[in-house]
């Protein structure tokens, strides 16, 4: 019986389509007087909401078995969605279930890409926010604060979060296998298509040290590396100037090759030292593939990032049976711990162990 | 209990931790598909530390830096390179240079142990209480310590080369470090091992200069080309010439014949073995 105090409803990308999850995306307005609206259900005395692009969720812990309901019903009102379709594709999960769920959700394996990271700061600033509105008490603290833990240990000792799962992603691992580090790597992008721009914003995002856009038209380079930070060349000087470089992204139109062995050889012979790596996401392809018989020289295409990002979406897949065991052993412990304390909230409902910040 | 094991013995347990750190390292890449990391780093101090005991020992025996044969020879050389690794193999728990470096240390020391011709004869107070002579063997066999790790950090740069030119890049390759920083860490032990013998070669100098027949030419012609060979392919390398997997490979290649070269020079000084002795008493009572 105490199980069906602890719960979470909601719904997750598993069961709602992308048009469906607009339409229940909480605005921050929306979730503040939603949230003021639980605060006041006096049978609900725990609750934390955890909204992101991928789910809504709202994790509870009440006197009685109605408040679920009603919070799932007040959700719908105020997103001004028909109750019966909520229903349609609703999850509800109680007890060591909810637990279960909320140590995969951490973990990034209940994620659309599976072990991102991003999953476990969100839960994390649910739960601070919870915190800081006082909707929490000593069994979801408990939970949240053992579930961080377990999705902690689930992402260190499992395959779950290894290699990355995105082509932009990709390349830019492989030019830290190259490199090491990014805070002295000078980037080129040749072209300003959205595939290569994409990758240029990774590298910027990881901290590469410089970045510089060329284009066939400067004016559409300038206009891109204004939007970057970066700076925008001649295209005609690249080859000139290709030995400046470290990392070149290739993803022009440019019906040819691009970079030849000849001028990849060229730039090498004033940069001996220093690999230079090559990006080539242009079809047809910019760089000559003859460039990766040069020493030092790393090329690496479309189909080869692609094959990257396939194989690390696999090995990730292929490790979620693994933490599955390894968090439903964590969820039987945790709810072990909390049962008691569930199964008092019914029976002890004239002391609420919730004091919540706005009522007090 | 302790107290009566033989430096021998003590050495036998260095190899042990050894060998299990590269037996573990083997099972978790086998089994696992990672190294053990922390794990190879704590079996390979500990076997550091119990091979220490057994050097000392060995050490207090023949009166001296235990550098009197080619088992000694083998025993400090492994003992240099894993000194170096516990320095900077901690920036690298989490490579494969640990079960490289394990690997390394057991093949020597195991097989030093396993012939016991190379430990027949021990000689005795063969630096004839001159310091001096003692510094320049012990920073001689150090730098082929600092050669050995830049021989493991060659194998790992051809690997790292090798997975990223053939894409090969899951698995146990995930674990090496960057190519560069391989490279970069290759000519600084390169550089390091250079300056090491370079000073080992000087302080010998010092008794050779003053008196010729104190060094047997075939181990000062093998130990000076050994030298030259590593400040040449240093040169090289600084000047832009030998690079990436060329220079990779040079490193190796001069290792095999840094470690072959340790025969004819052991060979030479059980031909002359009281003269080193002879020549430092010379030059300190002249």
């Amino acid at each position: 019986m105490s199980a069906e105090r602890l719960f979470v409803i909601g719904t997750t990308h598993h069961r709602a389509p992308l048009e469906v999850r607009e339409k229940l995306s909480l605005t921050p307005e929306n979730a503040a007087a939603l949230q003021t609206e639980f605060a006041g259900m006096s049978d609900l005395k725990e609750f934390a909401v955890l909204a992101t692009c991928n789910r809504v969720e709202f994790y509870g812990l009440a006197a009685n078995l109605e408040a679920a309901a009603r919070m799932s019903d007040a959700f719908c009102t105020r997103q001004k969605f028909d109750p019966i379709e909520f229903n349609k594709i609703r999850i509800s999960l109680r007890g060591r279930e909810a637990i279960q769920h909320l140590l995969e959700v951490a973990a990034g394996i209940d994620s659309q890409i599976i072990g991102e990271n991003e999953i476990f700061g969100q839960v994390k600033d649910a739960y601070a926010a919870a915190q800081a509105r006082g909707s929490t008490g000593p069994v979801l603290n408990r939970i949240f604060q053992k579930g961080f833990q377990a999705a902690k240990h689930v992402r260190t000792h499992t395959g779950i979060t290894e290699g990355q799962v995105s082509v932009a992603n990709v390349a830019v691992e492989l030019a830290l296998s190259i490199f090491g580090s990014l805070k002295d790597t000078r980037i080129l992008l040749l072209g300003t298509g959205e595939i290569g721009e994409k990758t240029a914003k990774a590298f910027q995002s990881r901290g590469a040290a410089a970045l510089t856009v060329a284009s066939r038209r400067l004016e559409r380079a300038m206009e891109l590396a204004g939007r970057l930070g970066a700076s925008a060349m001649p295209f005609e000087q690249c080859e000139a100037r290709l030995s400046e470089f470290d990392v070149v992204v290739c993803a022009t139109s440019a019906p040819g090759h691009v970079i030849t062995r000849t001028g990849a050889k060229a730039a090498m012979h004033k940069r001996p030292v220093r690999p230079l790596f090559f990006i080539d996401q242009a079809l047809p392809r910019d760089v000559d593939a003859a460039v990766s018989e040069i020493d030092n020289v790393f090329l690496y295409n479309l189909d080869d990032l692609a094959k990257i990002a396939d194989e690390n979406r696999a090995t990730r897949a292929a490790e979620v049976v693994k933490c599955r065991t390894i968090i439903a052993e964590k969820a039987h412990n945790l709810w072990m711990q909390v049962a008691a304390q569930v199964d008092a909230v019914g029976v002890v409902e004239a002391a609420p162990t919730l004091q919540r910040k706005e009522h007090a | 209990m302790l107290a009566e094991l033989t430096d021998r013995t003590w050495l036998w347990f260095a190899a042990g931790f050894y060998a299990a750190g590269f037996l573990l390292g083997t099972v978790a890449l086998l089994k696992q598909g990672r190294p053990s990391g922390v794990a190879t780093y704590g079996l390979i101090a500990i076997g550091y530390g119990v091979q220490l005991i057994g050097l000392g020992i060995r050490g207090r025996i023949v009166g001296g830096c235990p550098l009197g044969n080619q088992f000694e020879i083998f025993q400090f050389t492994a003992w240099s390179a894993i000194t170096l690794y516990l320095v900077i193999g901690f920036t690298f728990r989490n490579s494969l240079l640990g079960y490289f470096t394990a690997c390394l240390a057991t093949a020597m020391t195991l097989l030093s142990l396993a012939i016991p011709a190379w430990d027949a004869t021990q000689r005795t107070r063969i630096f004839g209480n001159n310091p001096w002579i003692e510094l320049h063997a012990a920073l001689a066999v150090f730098s082929y310590g600092v050669f050995g790790l830049l021989a493991l950090t060659s194998i790992m740069f051809l690997l790292r080369n090798y997975s990223l030119k053939a894409k090969h890049l899951g698995g146990v390759f995930s674990f090496l470090p960057s190519i560069l920083d391989l490279d970069q860490i290759g000519v600084r032990l390169l550089g390091a091992g250079v300056v090491i013998l370079g000073v080992s070669l000087a302080v010998g100098s010092v008794y050779w200069v003053r008196d010729f027949s104190a060094v047997d030419l075939t181990k000062l012609i093998v130990t000076i080309a050994v030298w030259l060979a590593y400040a040449l392919a240093l040169g090289l390398r600084l000047k832009g010439v030998l690079l990436a997997k060329r220079f990779a490979w040079s490193c190796l290649a001069l290792y095999a014949a840094a470690l072959l070269s340790l025969g004819p020079v052991d060979a030479s000084r059980n031909s002359d073995k009281n003269i080193t002795a002879q020549a430092a008493a010379k030059v300190a009572n002249p």
